[in-house]
């Protein structure tokens, strides 16, 4: 592969996965956590979890870890079978989402820490440890208690922990879900950079979908104990293969209608949709992203134009996103970019508006 | 500006102060005043049954009364080896019960820690409940339970073994002491544990140690606090426990609160009894500062 070859040892069916789930359930009592599931996680990958809370997703980190035990099925890693591994033997670290640092330990030590219990010599631990202290920055702090540090600082020594043993696969339990929103965007950078240095495999659990688009190869969208979608962050996001994961990744309005293979029906007395699909034809929706959507107060000409009023502008700022309401009562958000000053912007609240789109910006979903 | 803070914030602060300092002397400085001046008079057949005491109508001779008091009693303390044998008997005592809660009130604590936690206010309502009934009751229930033919000898003659003689030996003292004061020791480790993050467990083991391991290297550490202080509140009081010793020992159990009523009541020597009372309490200073200490640094960390 060369160098300018993108990473995507999915695509190559000779590639063998560093994780492989097979078909793993997980129950408990009655409760279905884990539903059959079959996944594959290459060596390299900064690979995401996403899905709501209770979807299943940190259970089926923790099997990994080896704080759960599968009810059926295998977890391989790197070629050996993890049934019956405890979790203190295997190459595997997590870093806790509430980064678990020993409180009556200072920062060299918690760093230390795996290092001592491997019984590795006394110069290798301290050269490591100052590597990884190098690694998250933290150098001046490393005779600090963890209660003496700010919350970045303790997240990054808990990272700079969990990586201390290199570990074939770093798992990250919402590693940055107690920080606030600017130090979590940095982080997030901070986190690809270093997964880039390491090279370890990560394995990301968030229910940000904003955070796993940043930094992951991969997404795999859960719901109930099942992954709906396993995709890049762009396929997820422009080509997501139901209402549920087109909802979860990003923001969408979705038109039901009867699908004929070439338009969609979607009101008596309105023109059809025309969109490019190779969908079934029988009842379906037509998933729009608002940012694909124009918004003007003359009818455009354009494959798709839909009459409408506008009842709410919500105004970010960067962007503005109109709700309008169509024919049928629906609301559509049409979003667009505030490239002119706000006196300049002809569009407010009542106004009788048309809603334009191409016929490649929507996706017919059948699920 | 200056009658401003007079009756500001500053005078209320003051005041507020008052009331520990003041409960202090009149309840604990005081009495010790009093006691100390006994521990240096001579005893007598009188009442009080001491001398010289002071004579409030005749300030002028209470230089002569000062002129007095000795120190014969303290020397008398040394000189007698029964006294000295008896503290250190106490504190021998003491520690072992204190060792003893401590093995037993562990993994009680610990057990309820980990229990579901809708069982938990159940299970500190059953440690907390003996406190319902009155402390000589339970002690005289051990009587019923341990004496040779009480209860425990016949739920062993009924499986066929010999019955055994526990009661007046140290055996039952150790028995009544640690039953009395296990609850000291299980509350403050139970609060230290139910405290613990349980993932601080998981992540020790998910960076290699064993369960083993990983108890003596978080779970025990993090509970330092709680075990302090179940020590210091069961080894202080037992030390000048009378009680126990007096219903459960024999003539051999030596323990210094049985001592002290002894000499305050079957021999009428009150000097003597105040001198060892006096005593007892700068050997339990000791501990009690050490306390003192461990708690702050507690807070502070």
């Amino acid at each position: 592969m060369s160098d300018n070859a993108p990473f995507a040892p999915w695509d190559d069916p000779g590639a063998t996965p560093l994780i492989s789930y097979k078909s793993v359930t997980k129950e408990f009592g009655n409760f279905t956590a884990i539903d059959a599931i079959d996944l594959d996680i290459f060596a390299g990958e900064f690979f995401a979890l996403l899905g709501p809370s209770g979807c299943g997703k940190t259970t089926l980190m923790r099997m990994l870890a080896g704080f759960e035990a599968p009810t059926a099925g295998q977890i391989v890693l790197a070629g050996q079978d993890l049934a019956g591994v405890p979790a203190n033997q295997r190459p595997v670290n997590m870093m806790f989402q509430s980064y678990a640092l020993f409180p009556h330990m200072n920062v060299w030590d918690n760093i230390a820490f795996g290092l001592r219990r491997d019984g590795l010599p006394k110069d290798q631990i301290a050269a490591r440890v100052e590597d990884m202290l190098r690694l998250v920055q933290l150098q001046k702090f490393a005779k600090r208690k963890p209660d003496a540090i700010s919350g970045g600082q303790r997240q990054r020594v808990a990272l700079a922990r969990s990586l201390a043993k290199a570990p074939k696969v770093l798992l990250l339990d919402e590693p940055l879900g107690a920080l606030d929103k600017k130090l979590r965007q940095e982080t997030q950078f901070e986190l690809v950079d270093i997964q880039e240095k390491t090279g370890t495999t990560f394995m990301i659990v968030t229910h940000d979908q904003e955070e796993a688009m940043t930094v992951s190869t991969r997404i795999a969208v859960m719901d109930e104990g099942v992954i709906k979608q396993i995709d890049t962050p762009a396929t997820l996001y422009e080509a997501p293969n139901s209402r549920y994961v087109a909802d979860f990744v990003g923001d969408v309005n979705l038109i039901e209608g009867d699908w004929r293979g070439d338009a969609l029906h979607w009101a008596d007395g309105q023109a059809p949709l025309a969109v490019t699909s190779d969908a079934a034809p029988g009842q379906a929706w037509l998933a729009l992203r608002p940012e694909k959507i124009a918004i003007s107060k003359d009818k455009p000409d354009a494959a798709n134009t839909v009459p409408g009023q506008v009842i709410d502008i919500a105004y970010l700022g960067n962007l503005s996103t109109y709700v309008v309401e169509i024919p049928g009562g629906q609301k559509i958000r049409a979003q667009a970019t505030n490239a002119r000053r706000l006196s300049r912007r002809d569009i407010t609240w009542e106004d009788k508006v048309w809603l334009s789109w191409t016929a490649t910006a929507g996706l017919v979903l059948t699920e | 500006m200056d009658g401003h803070r007079w009756f500001g914030v500053d005078r209320m602060k003051r005041i507020v102060l008052w009331p520990p300092y003041v409960w202090l002397l009149i309840l604990f400085l005081l009495p010790f005043a009093l006691v100390f001046k006994i521990a240096l008079s001579d005893m007598a057949i009188a009442i009080p049954p001491y001398t010289p005491t002071f004579d409030l109508t005749d300030p002028g001779s209470w230089g002569a009364t000062i002129a007095a008091f000795d120190f014969e009693n303290f020397q008398w303390l040394l000189d007698d080896a029964l006294y000295y044998t008896a503290y250190l008997s106490s504190l021998r005592i003491a520690f072992f019960s204190t060792v003893l809660a401590l093995l037993i009130g562990y993994p009680m604590a610990y057990a309820m820690a980990r229990a579901p936690v809708q069982w938990r206010p159940v299970l500190m309502m059953l440690v907390i409940l003996p406190f319902w009934s009155s402390f000589l009751i339970r002690i005289y229930a051990w009587i019923g339970i341990l004496s040779n033919e009480g209860f425990l000898n016949m739920v062993l003659g009924w499986v066929g073994i010999p019955p055994l003689a526990i009661i007046n030996t140290n055996t039952a003292v150790y028995i009544g002491l640690v039953y009395a004061y296990l609850p000291f020791m299980i509350l403050p480790i139970y609060a230290s544990l139910d405290r613990l993050d349980p993932s601080l467990l998981e992540a020790a083991e998910d960076l290699g140690c064993s369960r083993a391991e990983a108890f003596w290297r978080i779970t025990v550490p993090l509970s330092k606090a709680g075990i302090l202080a179940g020590c210091f509140l069961v080894f202080i009081p037992v030390v000048g426990e009378y009680i126990v010793p007096s219903l459960l020992g024999g003539s051999n159990t030596l323990m210094i609160g049985k001592v002290l009523v002894e000499e305050f009541f079957n021999n009428r020597d009150w000097p003597v009894a105040s001198a060892v009372a006096v005593v007892l309490l700068f050997v339990l200073v000791i501990p009690i500062v050490l306390f003192q200490r461990s708690a702050e640094r507690g807070d502070s960390a």
